[in-house]
């Protein structure tokens, strides 16, 4: 149960960052990406903060045997920077840069963004649903 | 400029820090938002409890400042229906192909200096300030 109990802490402290940068408005968001327009710098104020604080925190924490809670560190090994990483970015800004949303702001906003953030968080899960059904197509035509 | 707003996204930011470095110190795992909720929905092992209860938390974060401020988060959205049907379609699509968004490429695959992650970065964030533009031009330029 504290596994559980800690993993609910760690999303409130997440979710309270993103409503205090206001990573939750979506026109905020647009605002950074508007660079032709009334550009608003605080998106990359909202990283440069979290990668300060993650970077000094992720080594503290590597220097212990293992996670408190865990067995192990478990890091994505993928090294390969290849065209599944570059056209699924494209396809991630594409869309973020349509509505001003990404996955953690989107499901945040459920309780109060009203029904176009549901709307997003379905389509969401459906574009999800798609990967993961054409991922299994893809390696039973080739199994 | 005018809504430019430094402190609040550096202080929001070091807890959104905060919450990654919780969840490797205590779990060993990556504060990838697309595929926690992933995880949470699809993944059909027993392990995706507490990944639901991360989902919970984030859910019940703006209540728990609104109690504690009085304050509604602002949510400006203006894109119509279809725009958001599309948008939405092509997060998760385009996550999961990408093996990660803002959070787990952007916060912790910085912060771990992965050169995959960095150039998911570039590619996302080029390709979302590409849309906004295109959709100014198109849309007569008038700014949001």
């Amino acid at each position: 149960m504290i596994r559980n109990l800690s993993a609910l802490v760690a999303g409130i402290v997440f979710g309270l960052g993103l409503v205090i940068s206001q990573m939750v408005n979506p026109a905020k968001v647009i605002a950074f990406l508007d660079i032709a327009g009334n550009w608003d710098p605080s998106l990359a104020f909202v990283m440069g903060g979290a990668v300060i604080v993650t970077f000094i925190g992720y080594r503290l924490v590597w220097s212990m045997k293992k996670p408190l809670l865990g067995e192990t560190f478990q890091l994505p090994q993928k090294r390969e920077i290849d065209a599944k990483i570059a056209i699924g970015a494209v396809l991630f800004g594409m869309g973020w840069g349509l509505v001003g949303l990404c996955p953690g702001p989107a499901i945040a906003a459920l309780t109060f963004g009203g029904g176009k953030a549901v709307g997003f968080i379905a389509a969401m899960a459906i574009g999800m649903l798609a990967f993961e059904l054409g991922s299994k197509a893809l390696s039973r035509n080739r199994g | 400029m005018e809504n430019f707003t430094p402190v609040s996204a550096t202080l929001g930011g070091m807890l959104i820090g905060l919450s990654a470095v919780l969840l490797m110190g205590l779990h060993g795992r990556i504060a990838g938002i697309s595929g926690l909720f992933s995880g949470t929905v699809f993944a059909g092992t027993g392990d995706r409890l507490w990944r639901l209860f991360f989902v919970v938390g984030l859910v019940g974060a703006p209540l728990i400042y609104l109690i504690a401020t009085n304050h509604m988060p602002a949510f400006d959205l203006q894109a119509g229906w279809p725009i958001v049907v599309a948008g939405g379609l092509l997060v998760g699509f385009g996550t999961r192909l990408g093996s990660g968004c803002t959070s787990g490429h952007g916060v912790c695959g910085l912060s771990r200096l992965s050169a995959r992650s960095l150039v998911a970065v570039i590619i996302f964030m080029g390709a979302g300030m590409a849309t906004v533009t295109a959709v100014r031009l198109l849309t007569g330029g008038t700014p949001s």
